[in-house]
């Protein structure tokens, strides 16, 4: 009980104090607003300050990161949306907190079920961001989206994604997610050979 | 896995008295509930199972039982025993275990608050995690919700025709909540409640003769920063000196396991990750373990290692935070916390790239987990184990561990005893603090834990300080399993069978459990074969440990209350559940 201990424990602070004022000089121009420097905060070579300025400063999300999903559109020859979603209704069956409502849209002259849907509605103030809608997809047409910015004033108004809000183009996947959207393609590129093949064989 | 035993010499010894559950599905033995009591003892005291781990209900419905479930082990670890006694749905009455196994106590309240089973010769049998005015009791399975929909997800309403609606406009605001015939709760006073609280407390405070001093009652929380959430102790003071101390909780509740039972089985994945949202991959964990004990199937060897790892660094991190916060509490004002939680960032930004969330990560899946990790992250991931993590743990320990000012607030701080804390059934760096080197990971060995080199670290004072060595002791194990887990990682597949969103559970019931970083942690699931389970009980560590608590702080000051309740390092998510 002499004391030491507290001043070897200050010693360590004394180095981290250092050590923000070192490494600012070292990295100097280098190490705040730049992407090079966010990056270097938040890797394990780090030392010094850690702090990211948000929003001037924004950390790159990885591939995975997930935050409320979105519906994908291939772009048909002339521009119109080719909705991917088949109304099969796996994602609202499989969201835990039941966020998910479907309206399958039906022929108007036959009045069957079609696959493809009417409506689509996701409460975002319901959603737990988990990914098992898109997880479980077959077809690949809800994705996890990286947009976290979306705060608004009135959530009565806004919180309630309808299908045309949650409607984004393939190309924004792919841009978001490049190795899943390279992976799910060519999955679905040897499925429709496959099924090709088949059809071959039988005709 | 968990494993259960069956002990014949207790057949022969109680015959008549236990029959073997042969349910199927089901193990252990139905106890008659007039012998319960001298079967316990008998149990505890001869054949040396002396920790009650789980005790929970069941109702079922359909037959018009009610039954209490027990599960206790050996504190020298080994494979454990079930009990179970079955009583009448309408008039449930089982006699209470408290004098027996002291850590029956909060469970035993947690299941006539729920369940509305009495436990006869209880000595304090109220409500504990709702409030006092609360109308029946939720877990019973024809008890529905206001919001109640349909029994079992997924609902009809939302496929194939899904309109939105908004469920406050189904419940609006005021009339939402069910009272009782002729309670208003505008002339209800809430005084009342209080009052039978202090009077309970007051009750176990003795009066000494000698000086003709006056109790003071406190109320610490539930709105106070020590907490590190929203929870409740009422204090019984001496002067300054404790004299009892009566923890109140459920300021969270959200009966997590009514919710669980109307979700499917794996909707209850991500509700796992917001019990104890600091660590929540060992949530995962506990669940997918006594799932797949039900449903049979084992995770193919890389998606073993890539748990193991996962709950390690989870560890880590669980630790990070708990020795930061504890010296938040002790008024080093958020540097030490800052430092931790400086490391603890850079594992949640692997987690981040791993699962796709940095806390509720719902990584797990039954047989398997989500998803590979991808190699950026497995190169940060490999740097930092191998590298800086355990530089800085070897920078805090030098920074805090010999800092007299720490030492002079917690050695001889809160000291629990091994035999209390056994008895108490608290669990993780609590109970090995207190010199019991009980780890589920080695006492009963679960998923491939029995392939790594690791010491289970163990403490003997049982005082705050040994609690914060003990955390400093079981990182640098941590990252000695991570190091010898990266070693040895497989290449291969990462999900037994094609990933489903519709598994079938066999009837049943399985118990998993696994070494949490807070304590063991344990999921008690039936299964009717249906799509949703019948029973999902959670065996929260925070919660049982909480049971020690004033025992701990009997006989010191008010000051060091928060300082042995950061010790402790409960998360609220997981206490009120």
């Amino acid at each position: 009980m002499d004391g030491r201990g507290i001043l070897r424990g200050l010693a360590v602070t004394f180095k981290h104090f250092i050590a923000s004022y070192v490494d600012d000089f070292r990295r100097l121009g280098k190490r705040y607003f730049t992407q090079e420097g966010v990056l270097y905060r938040s890797s394990p070579q780090v030392e010094g300050v850690f702090t990211i300025q948000y929003p001037e400063e924004r950390r790159p999300v990885p591939e995975n990161f997930r935050f409320i999903p979105f519906l994908v559109y291939d772009e048909g020859p002339n521009g119109e949306k080719e909705i991917r979603c088949t109304a099969c209704g796996i994602c609202a069956k499989v969201c835990p907190p039941q966020c998910i409502w479907i309206v399958r849209a039906h022929d108007p002259e036959t009045g069957k079920p079609l696959k493809k849907p009417a409506e689509f509605y996701i409460d975002v103030d319901i959603c737990m961001n988990c990914g098992f809608c898109a997880e479980f997809c077959p077809f690949d047409a809800i994705i996890m989206d990286h947009d976290y910015e979306l705060a608004t004033y009135d959530r009565f108004a806004t919180n309630v994604f309808d299908i045309n809000r949650l409607l984004k183009p393939a190309s924004y996947y792919q841009q978001i997610r490049p190795t899943q959207y390279a992976l799910k393609a060519a999955e679905r590129e040897k499925k429709a050979a496959a099924k090709a093949a088949r059809r071959g064989k039988a005709a | 896995m968990t494993t259960l035993v069956t002990v014949p010499e207790l057949e022969t010894r109680f015959a008549g008295v236990i029959t073997p559950d042969t349910r199927k599905g089901y193990e252990g033995y139905i106890v008659d509930v007039q012998h319960l009591k001298d079967f316990a003892k008998a149990l505890r005291d001869e054949y040396g199972y002396d920790y009650l781990a789980s005790l929970t209900g069941v109702d079922y419905l359909p037959e018009g039982k009610m039954e209490v479930v027990y599960h206790v082990y050996k504190s020298t670890g080994g494979p454990g025993l079930v009990f179970k006694v079955q009583v009448p749905r309408d008039n449930p009455v089982v006699p209470s275990l408290v004098d027996i196994y002291p850590g029956a106590n909060f469970q035993e309240r947690e299941a006539w608050d729920l369940l509305g089973i009495r436990f006869e010769g209880h000595p304090n049998l109220r409500r504990i995690l709702l409030w006092e005015g609360f109308w029946g009791h939720p877990l019973r399975k024809d008890w529905r919700e206001p919001y109640f929909e349909e029994e079992g997800k997924p609902y009809s309403s939302r496929w194939p025709e899904g309109k939105h609606f908004h469920h406050e406009d189904r419940n609006p605001f005021g009339k939402n909540v069910d009272y009782p015939p002729g309670f208003d709760p505008y002339t209800w006073e809430p005084e009342t409640a209080d009052e039978i609280l202090y009077q309970a407390v007051l009750k176990r405070s003795e009066i000494r003769d000698d000086l003709r001093t006056e109790r003071v009652v406190i109320n610490l929380g539930p709105q106070h920063p020590s907490t590190h959430g929203v929870f409740r102790m009422i204090v019984t003071l001496d002067g300054e000196t404790i004299v009892a101390l009566e923890p109140v909780m459920g300021y969270l509740h959200r009966n997590h396991e009514k919710i669980g039972e109307r979700n499917t089985w794996i909707m209850n994945i991500p509700y796992t990750d917001r019990l104890d949202y600091i660590s929540a991959m060992a949530n995962n964990f506990g669940y997918v373990l006594a799932v797949e004990k039900l449903m049979g199937i084992q995770p193919p060897e890389r998606a073993e290692y890539i748990r193991v790892i996962m709950a390690e660094l989870t560890r880590i991190v669980n630790h990070l935070w708990a020795i930061g916060f504890l010296l938040n509490d002790l008024g080093a004002f958020f540097t030490p916390a800052l430092y931790a939680i400086e490391e603890r960032e850079l594992i949640l930004d692997v987690f981040e790239a791993v699962t796709g969330s940095r806390m509720m990560n719902n990584y797990f899946r039954f047989g398997g987990v989500a998803r590979d990790i991808p190699e950026d992250a497995w190169k940060k991931l490999v740097e930092l184990v191998t590298d800086r993590l355990p530089r800085k743990v070897d920078e805090l320990d030098r920074y805090l561990t010999e800092s007299e000012l720490i030492k002079s607030r917690t050695i001889g701080v809160g000291v629990l005893t091994a035999e209390e804390a056994i008895a108490l059934s608290t669990s993780g760096p609590v109970l090995r603090a207190s010199g019991v080197p009980y780890d589920v990971r080695r006492a009963d060995p679960y998923s491939i834990y029995d392939r790594f080199d690791f010491d289970v670290a163990v403490r003997y004072h049982g005082d705050v300080y040994d609690r914060y060595l003990i955390r400093i002791d079981e990182m640098r194990q941590s990252l000695r399993i991570l190091q010898q887990a990266i070693r040895d990682i497989p290449d291969g597949p990462i999900m037994a069978g094609k990933p489903q969103y519709q598994v079938r559970v066999p009837p049943g019931e399985a118990y998993g459990r696994v070494e949490a970083p807070k304590g063991e942690l344990g999921f008690y699931v039936v299964s009717t074969g249906k799509p949703n389970p019948w029973r999902y009980h959670v065996r929260a560590p925070s919660f049982v440990n909480l049971t020690a608590l004033e025992t701990m702080c009997r006989g010191h000051k008010i000051a060091d209350v928060v300082t042995i309740l950061g010790s402790i390092d409960i998360v609220l998510g997981e206490v009120d559940r």
